[in-house]
């Protein structure tokens, strides 16, 4: 438990802990930590609706609760939302499930018929329904992203989310918390998605179990939200279930004019607020970690957890163990190549890491005036209906469809390959997404992590590419 | 719930570390609007080769291991996904409890609301558990006491008030229910609202 300073001086995290207890943790019990946003999905759910339903319990508060549709969810292209034919009678049924359970329980759900529907990691902060100092909860690992606003936002299991639906409160121990300090600047063609496979590869996919992380640091504070988003989404990753970032201009200027955001007078008050959240100078974390961006390059994972990353310019390593020969066996690929080069069947650019407007600009830098190689298929999965009408509001679905992607629906697509957008068994992925565990885009598929622009190098050159030569002015 | 005060099993070991919750259960099997049956698909993709055939080599396939409990597997088991999927796919294929050197924090959180145990011990007493498959192992909650074949003990640490929910077989929404004054208290008279 971290201890507090006898200054009172607080981090980040402990002043939104503390402004979110209900009731303070004894030695018997946990605290009850308040919940102001519930964000609920399709898949993690329909079991927590049937509990609510067996015990006669009634959602505390639908009106702090959001819902949409996005795991099971088809991506395939079509003319009317209402027309999506769903793959397989289980998703289907998960769909029509989380209908009936919103409009049983009184709950807004952003579903087919919406055109703010999406990723629930991406259209959170694109309402501004994510604010600083709110505690967000969603069963679903990556909430993390949502501290990148400097909210505490976690994931939770189903049962958590019952609690949450006819509480509107958890069961927490308070987490310990660490501090990562980026510092630096990043180079050309080195992006979030780098720094956070970096930091991942530096503590390791177990490094920040048990805390909360704090990115901090020049190098931090110079990245535009959706890259802080980019960085909290992945914490899980390295086994801490949130990391934030202390608010600043740039998140005021994200929020400001959003539909969900105090207006007039009540958003000069929450940005009075919001300007106290920031770690106190003199505050201790539990632990501090140091990563030097400016010497960063961009990353690739080789094997089949987050933590198994080189640069792309580097060769496979060696590693101990069984474990890390299995990986390597599973993946296809040796110790001592080079990993650029290495053939390329699929690419996919999207998931709640790598799917915002940034990201696919990013993508369509590289792919304008190129094309897709031959026995590459390229999938563009934009993060959200917003996201895909500004993309394409900026004609970037002419880019990506001129090069030979596919211009996708959207939601989380083959990120974890549950909607039917799977890669096939044996195939190697170069993927924008957050996890290369074995199976994760489909059974026996193979999976390398990268930033959009790495995985839009890859896929023009048909292998594992540096993007560096490829960027504009080059 | 089953009240869980006392486990005693022969071991299944997984050597393994990192083992994430998509091995648990890999993601087509989310599709379930259900906690039941999902044991048939524990380890799916370790279990089963490609045309749908058990894997022998795989510890789960092996007849010996069939009626065993305690699961000891490779260090941060149950990383990744929040799917609680995985902890109902343990405790529906039988397994009660999972030892390793680190649980990783969402799934420890979900293990503990389906009667599902996750114990931690140190390096040296796990390299024995997994040097020594089939050992058979006492995990007590009364002492929060694990004992090995040959009496040797070692005290883990659980939680406090999700080791009571698991002694009396209640689940913690009946606490949290009954926190509703202070809830109610804590929504009228915070200086702002969300």
């Amino acid at each position: 438990m971290s201890s507090i300073d006898m200054n009172g001086a607080q981090t980040l995290f402990e002043k939104v802990w503390n402004q979110h207890l209900v009731v303070p943790e004894t030695d018997e019990t946990p605290a009850v930590l308040y919940i102001d946003l519930h964000l609920i999905h399709e898949v993690t759910t329909p079991q927590a609706f049937s509990v609510l339903r067996e015990r006669g319990l009634p959602v505390r508060r639908p009106d702090l609760t959001l819902a949409t549709m996005d795991h099971s969810t088809p991506t395939t292209p079509v003319h009317k939302l209402a027309d999506i034919e769903v793959v397989g009678e289980g998703a289907a049924n998960q769909i029509r499930r989380m209908q009936a359970n919103c409009e049983e329980f009184g709950i807004e759900l952003l579903g087919f018929d919406s055109d703010a529907r999406g990723i629930v990691h991406v259209i959170g902060p694109e309402l501004g329904a994510t604010q600083p100092g709110k505690t967000i909860v969603c069963g679903d690992s990556h909430t993390s992203t949502h501290g990148a606003f400097g909210a505490l936002a976690f994931g939770i299991g189903t049962t958590e989310v019952g609690h949450v639906l006819a509480t509107q409160c958890l069961l927490q121990r308070r987490p310990k918390t660490l501090a990562i300090e980026v510092t630096g600047q990043l180079g050309a063609g080195v992006s979030a998605k780098d720094i956070i496979l970096a930091i991942i590869g530096e503590i390791g996919v177990d490094g920040g179990t048990g805390h909360v992380i704090e990115y901090r640091g020049d190098a931090i504070r110079a990245l535009d939200m959706e890259a802080r988003m980019t960085i909290c989404n992945m914490s899980i990753e390295a086994g801490a279930r949130a990391g934030m970032i202390a608010p600043d201009d740039t998140t005021f200027e994200y929020l400001w004019g959003r539909p969900r955001v105090p207006q007039g007078e009540d958003w000069d008050r929450a940005l009075a607020r919001w300007r106290a959240l920031a770690t106190d100078g003199d505050a201790a974390f539990d632990r501090q970690v140091r990563i030097d961006a400016s010497r960063l390059a961009p990353m690739v994972t080789f094997g089949t957890n987050p933590g198994m990353v080189v640069a792309v310019s580097e060769t496979i390593p060696e590693g101990p163990g069984p474990a890390f020969a299995k990986a390597l066996d599973y993946m296809g690929l040796e110790s001592g190549r080079p990993i650029a080069g290495t053939p390329v069947d699929v690419v996919f650019v999207g998931s709640c890491t790598n799917s915002r407007l940034s990201d696919l600009e990013q993508v369509a830098g590289i792919l304008r005036g190129r094309r897709v190689a031959d026995n590459v298929r390229m999938l563009v999965v934009p993060g959200s209906q917003q996201v895909k009408r500004q993309a394409e509001e900026k004609g970037l679905d002419e880019v990506f469809r001129a090069a030979g992607a596919e211009w996708r629906e959207s939601g989380c697509s083959m990120c974890l390959g549950m909607n039917g957008d799977t890669v096939p068994r044996g195939k190697l992925s170069v993927s924008t997404s957050n996890r290369n565990f074995e199976g994760r885009q489909g059974a026996g598929a193979r999976t390398v992590l990268a930033s959009p622009l790495t995985a839009a190098a890859s896929a023009v050159q048909g292998r594992i590419a540096d993007p560096r030569p490829l960027l504009e002015g080059d | 719930m089953e009240p869980v005060t006392r486990i005693e099993s022969a071991t299944v070991v997984i050597d393994q570390s990192d083992i994430d919750t998509d091995q648990i259960i890999p993601a087509r099997f989310l599709t379930t609007t259900s906690k039941e049956g999902l044991g048939e698909a524990l380890f799916a993709d370790w279990r089963y080769s490609a045309d749908g055939g058990e894997n022998r080599d795989f510890v789960l396939n092996d007849p010996e291991n069939a009626d065993r409990t305690i699961l000891v597997a490779g260090n941060n088991f149950g990383c990744g996904s929040s799917r609680e999927h995985a902890a109902w796919a343990l405790a529906d294929y039988g397994i009660r409890a999972v030892i390793s050197t680190e649980i990783a924090d969402i799934f420890r959180s979900n293990a503990l609301k389906n009667g599902l145990l996750p114990v931690d011990v140190p390096a040296e007493l796990h390299r024995w558990l997994l040097d020594h498959p089939g050992a058979n192992v006492v995990l007590d909650l009364e002492t929060n006491t694990l004992t090995l074949p040959d009496g040797r003990e070692h005290r883990f640490r659980i939680e406090a008030f999700a080791r009571y929910c698991l002694m009396q077989g209640t689940d913690q929404l009946g606490f949290l229910l009954s926190q509703e004054d202070a809830i109610t208290r804590f929504e009228t008279t915070r200086p702002w609202k969300p």
